[in-house]
C-alpha cells in the first residue's frame, strides 16, 4: 500500500470520527510520555496564564514498569479466565450476567475451605494416615488435633492453616479441583432452577434475574462464612525472587548494576500463572479438535436455526456453563492464591472489570476475554505509572473509562467482532 | 363473569380504579402494620409514632427514586443502573454548595435553595454528559456503562485526591443546615434552643402527648418529603400525558415505529434520561444530605443502591407511576424496615436466646431436634437473610409476574381511551388510536 493511500485513509478516519482521534491522539501521547519517563527526560512545567500545564516526562525506573507488567498480567489472566465464562454465556444465552462474579465467589470460598480442611490436618500424607487409622485402627488419627468446623468456614488463622502452595501443594490443587467443581455444580442448578424456565425470554428480563441470583447468591456466602473479610493464604515459608536484583546479575553492569526498584515475585504468582496458562491451551484444544467451537458459534448466531439443523442446543448451553463456571471458580481460586485476602464481594467487585474485559475482547470470542482480560488487567496496574501517590485511587476507573471509550467506538470489541469460539 | 360476590366487591373495585385511592390505603395499611409492631414491641405513643415516621421518610424517598427511574426504564426504556451514581452527585453537590464555609470540608455557603437547584442540575448535567454518547447503545451496554459511571463517579468523591473537597472515604461530614430546623428553631444548631412562632404551636402540640422535639423536627421533613413526592408525582403524571411522554411510551414499544412517525427518538431518548438524572439528584438530596438520614458518604452510593431501587420498581410494575410509588413504599417498608422489627418480637416472645456463632454451630443441634440454635442463627442474620429474600423475590417475579406484581396494567401510548366507542354510529373501531400522536398499544 502506497503511503498517499495511507495518510488519505487517515484523514478519513480524522473526519469520521473525531472523538475516536482524541482517543488516539490521548494514547499516544501516554506512550511519549512514558518513553520521556523511562528515559529520565522532563519537560515543563509550562505556565499558561490561567494554569500549568505539566511537567511532562519525569523520572520512573524501568524495573517498577517492569513491576506493574507483571501485576498487570498476573491479574489480567485471573480477569481473563473468569471473563471466558462471561462472554460465553454472554454470547449463547444472551444477557449479560450479573451474577458471573458471584460465582467467582462461590468457587474461591468453596474450594479455599476444602484445601483449608486439608492443610489445617496436615496435608494429603496425614489424610491418607488418618483413614487408614479410621479403616483398620492402625496408625495414627490427625482429626483429633484440627478443629473441623474453625476450618471449614475459614476461621482458622491463615498461619495456623498453612495453606500455602509450598507447606502443602496437595491442598492447593485439591481445592482449586473442588472449586471448578463445585462451581460448575453451583451453575447447572442454577441455570436448571432459575433461567431453564425463562430461556427465551428477553435479555433484559434475563439480565434482571441474574441480578436476583446475585443477590441470593452473595449473601448466602456471607450467611455461611459470614461477612467479614480475611486473608486466606500463608506467607510462611513461600519462596520469592526479587526479579529485579537477578537481573541485575545476569545483565552487564553498563546496562543495569544496581536495581532502582525491586520486583517481587512469589511462588503462588507463578502457579496462577502457569495453571491459568494450562487451561487456556487446554480449553483451546478443545475448542479445536471438538465440534462444539462450532455449535456453540451457531447457536451464538441463531439459536432457533442451530436447533433445526439438529444440534442438541440443551446439551450445548450445559457444556456453555459447565466451561464457563469451571474456569470462573479457577479464577477466584487462583485469585485468593495470588491476593490473599477473601471476602463475600470479592467477585462482585471484579465483575465490571471482568465485563471490560469481555466487552474489550468482542462479546463471544475466547481469544478475546482472555486477550481483553490482559489489556483491563494491565490497564489498572500500569496505569498507576501515571497516578502517583492521592491519584492511584483511579486505577480502576481507568479501566472502567477505557471500557466505556470501546464500547462508544467499537463496540464489537478490538478484533472487530470475529467470533473465534 | 357475573355473581353476587362480583356486584358486592363492584364499588371496591370503582374505589381502587383511582390511584389516589390506591396510594393511600397503601400507606395508611403501612401505617397500621407498623403501628401494631410497635404496639406489640411494646412501645409508647411516640416511639410508634417515630418508628411510622421512619418509615414513610423512607418509602417516600425511595418512591422519588423510583419514579425517577420509571421515566427512564419504564417510559422509555432505557436501562440505566446507575442510579446511586445520580443521587450521590445530587447529595454531594448541594453539601458542598450549601454548607458553611467554616467547617471542614468547607463548603460555599450558598443559600439552600441555590444549592438543590444546583444539585439537580448537576445530576441533570452529568445525565446529559451519559446520555449524550451512550444511548446510542444497545440496551444491555448502557447498562454496563451507566453502572461503570455511577462507580467512576463514587471513587472520585471517595478518592483521597480531593479530600479537601469531598471528604474523601470519610465523607462530607459538615453538611447544611436542615431546613426544617431553620423553620422551627431560632438557633438552628441546637435542638433545645428557643424555638420559633411556628414552632412553639408544634412543640406545645407534641408534648401534650409526650412526643420530643426530635421526633416533631423529623415528622416534619418528613411531611415536606411526602409533599414533594406529591408534586414529582404529579409532575410526571402530566409529563406522562402530554405528547412527550406519549412519544417515549411509543420508543418503548417500538422505537423503529416512532422514528418512522417523525419523531427524533434519540433527542427524546436524551432529555428523559437527563429529567430522570435529575430527579434521582433530588431524592439523593432528600433522602442523604439532609433530613433524618443525612449522612453524605461515598458508601452510601454503592451499587446495592440501585438495585434496591430497581427492584422497588420491578415489584411495582415498570411504566406506571403510580405502580412505582407502591412498589417503592412497599419495598422500604416490608422488605426493609420490618425485618428487624418483626425479629425482636419473635425474641421476644418464643424466648429465643441461643446465638450460635456459625452455621454449622447451628445446624448440628437439629440432629438431636434443637431448632433453638437454627432460629437463634437466623434471627441474628436477618440484614442477610433479607437480601437472599430480595434476590429469590427478584426471580420470581421475572418468572412468574414479569409486568410486577401491582402493575398488572399498562399505561398506553395514545392520547385517548383506546376501548372507548367514539364513532358515530356505535360501532367500535381502531381508527381512534390513528390520531393519537403515537403508536397504538394492546
Amino acid at each position: 500500500m502506497d503511503t498517499e493511500h495511507a495518510v488519505d485513509r487517515g484523514v478519513q478516519f480524522l473526519r469520521g470520527s473525531p472523538g475516536a482521534t482524541v482517543v488516539v491522539a490521548f494514547g499516544l501521547f501516554l506512550f511519549v510520555d512514558l518513553l520521556a519517563k523511562l528515559a529520565g527526560v522532563t519537560v515543563g512545567p509550562f505556565d499558561l496564564s490561567l494554569m500549568s500545564l505539566g511537567p511532562f516526562g519525569g523520572d520512573v525506573p524501568f524495573e517498577r514498569v517492569l513491576g506493574f507488567i507483571w501485576n498487570g498480567v498476573v491479574i489480567g489472566l485471573v480477569i481473563g479466565l473468569a471473563s471466558i465464562g462471561l462472554s460465553l454465556t454472554y454470547s449463547i444465552l444472551n444477557f449479560a450476567n450479573f451474577a458471573h462474579g458471584d460465582y467467582l465467589t462461590a468457587g474461591a470460598f468453596s474450594g479455599w475451605a476444602v484445601a483449608y480442611i486439608i492443610a489445617g490436618i496436615g496435608g494429603a500424607y496425614k489424610i491418607g494416615e488418618t483413614a487408614v487409622y479410621l479403616l483398620t485402627g492402625l496408625g495414627r488419627d490427625s482429626l483429633q488435633n484440627a478443629d473441623l468446623v474453625q476450618l471449614v468456614l475459614l476461621r482458622t488463622p491463615p498461619l495456623d492453616a498453612g495453606a500455602n502452595i509450598w507447606l502443602s501443594p496437595a491442598a492447593v490443587v485439591i481445592g482449586l479441583v473442588f472449586a471448578v467443581a463445585l462451581t460448575i455444580l453451583i451453575s447447572l442448578a442454577l441455570d436448571r432452577v432459575v433461567y431453564r424456565p425463562i430461556r427465551n425470554a428477553d435479555g433484559i428480563s434475563l439480565l434482571i434475574a441474574s441480578i436476583g441470583v446475585a443477590f441470593g447468591l452473595r449473601y448466602l456466602i456471607a450467611l455461611v462464612f459470614g461477612n467479614r473479610r480475611r486473608i486466606v493464604t500463608s506467607p510462611e515459608g513461600l519462596p520469592s525472587v526479587n526479579v529485579a536484583q537477578v537481573l541485575a546479575d545476569i545483565l552487564p553492569d553498563a546496562i543495569l548494576s544496581t536495581p532502582r526498584a525491586p520486583i517481587i515475585v512469589d511462588l503462588h504468582e507463578v502457579t496462577l500463572v502457569a495453571v491459568a496458562v494450562v487451561l487456556m491451551l487446554g480449553l483451546h484444544v478443545l475448542l479445536q479438535q471438538t465440534k462444539l467451537g462450532k455449535a456453540m458459534r451457531a447457536m451464538a448466531d441463531n439459536r432457533a436455526l442451530a436447533q433445526v439443523t439438529g444440534i442438541p442446543t440443551e446439551h450445548v448451553i450445559r457444556t456453555t456453563w459447565i466451561i464457563g463456571a469451571g474456569l470462573t471458580g479457577a479464577a477466584g481460586f487462583l485469585l485468593v492464591l495470588s491476593q490473599g485476602g477473601l471476602g463475600f464481594t470479592t467477585g462482585w467487585r471484579l465483575l465490571l472489570l471482568i465485563f471490560a474485559a469481555v466487552i474489550m475482547g468482542g462479546i463471544g470470542s475466547i481469544y478475546g476475554a482472555i486477550a481483553g482480560g490482559l489489556i483491563i488487567g494491565l490497564a489498572s496496574r500500569v496505569s498507576l505509572i501515571w497516578l502517583q501517590g492521592d491519584l492511584s485511587a483511579f486505577a480502576q476507573p481507568t479501566a472502567f473509562a477505557l471500557m466505556i471509550l470501546i464500547l462508544l467506538f467499537r463496540p464489537s470489541g478490538i478484533f472487530g467482532g470475529v467470533k473465534t469460539a | 363473569m357475573s355473581g353476587t360476590s362480583d356486584d358486592l366487591l363492584e364499588p371496591l373495585r370503582k374505589l381502587l380504579a383511582f390511584d389516589a385511592a390506591k396510594v393511600a390505603l397503601m400507606f395508611l395499611g403501612i401505617w397500621v402494620l407498623f403501628y401494631a409492631l410497635g404496639d406489640l414491641r411494646g412501645f409508647d405513643l411516640a416511639g410508634s409514632i417515630s418508628l411510622i415516621r421512619r418509615v414513610t421518610f423512607l418509602a417516600a424517598v425511595y418512591a422519588i427514586a423510583v419514579l425517577a427511574l420509571n421515566i427512564q426504564w419504564g417510559y422509555a426504556g432505557l436501562f440505566n443502573i446507575g442510579v446511586a451514581g445520580f443521587m450521590a452527585v445530587g447529595a454531594y453537590t448541594v453539601a458542598m454548595l450549601s454548607s458553611p464555609a467554616s467547617g471542614t470540608p468547607s463548603g460555599l455557603g450558598l443559600p439552600l435553595p441555590v444549592g438543590i437547584i444546583g444539585g439537580i442540575l448537576a445530576a441533570t448535567i452529568i445525565g446529559l454528559v451519559t446520555a449524550l454518547p451512550a444511548l446510542r447503545l444497545k440496551a444491555d451496554y448502557l447498562a454496563i456503562v451507566t453502572v461503570a459511571i455511577s462507580e467512576i463517579i463514587r471513587i472520585t468523591y471517595n478518592a483521597p485526591a480531593f479530600s479537601d473537597i469531598t471528604g474523601g472515604a470519610s465523607g462530607f461530614d459538615n453538611l447544611p443546615t436542615n431546613p426544617v430546623r431553620t423553620l422551627l428553631l431560632t438557633e438552628p444548631g441546637s435542638v433545645i434552643s428557643e424555638p420559633t412562632a411556628v414552632g412553639q404551636v408544634l412543640f406545645s402540640f407534641a408534648e401534650g402527648y409526650n412526643i420530643g422535639r426530635l421526633t416533631v423536627l423529623n415528622g416534619v421533613y418528613t411531611f415536606g418529603t411526602l409533599l414533594v413526592l406529591l408534586l414529582v408525582y404529579l409532575l410526571l403524571e402530566r409529563a406522562g400525558k402530554a405528547p412527550f411522554g406519549r412519544v417515549l411510551k411509543a420508543i418503548r414499544e417500538d422505537e423503529v415505529a416512532a422514528r418512522s412517525l417523525g419523531k427524533d427518538t434519540q433527542n427524546f431518548k436524551v432529555r428523559a434520561f437527563a429529567l430522570g438524572c435529575g430527579l434521582m439528584g433530588l431524592a439523593g438530596i432528600l433522602w442523604y444530605a439532609m433530613g433524618p438520614r443525612a449522612s453524605v458518604v461515598p458508601t452510601n452510593f454503592r451499587p446495592e443502591l440501585t438495585f434496591y431501587i430497581f427492584i422497588a420498581l420491578i415489584i411495582g410494575g415498570a411504566g406506571s407511576n403510580t405502580g412505582s410509588i407502591l412498589g417503592g413504599a412497599l419495598f422500604a417498608s416490608i422488605l426493609f424496615e420490618a425485618p428487624p422489627v418483626v425479629r425482636n418480637l419473635v425474641r421476644e416472645w418464643f424466648n429465643v436466646s441461643a446465638n450460635p456463632a456459625n452455621m454449622i454451630e447451628a445446624l448440628v443441634p437439629l440432629a438431636s431436634g434443637n431448632f433453638d440454635p437454627l432460629a437463634g442463627f437466623l434471627l441474628a442474620n436477618i440484614d442477610t437473610l433479607r437480601f437472599i429474600g430480595i434476590g429469590v423475590l427478584l426471580v420470581i417475579l421475572v418468572q412468574r409476574r414479569p409486568e410486577g406484581l401491582l402493575g398488572a396494567r399498562k399505561e398506553t401510548a395514545a392520547a385517548v381511551d383506546l376501548t372507548e366507542d367514539t364513532r358515530p354510529g356505535g360501532r367500535r373501531s381502531s381508527d381512534v388510536a390513528a390520531d393519537g400522536g403515537g403508536e397504538t398499544s394492546e
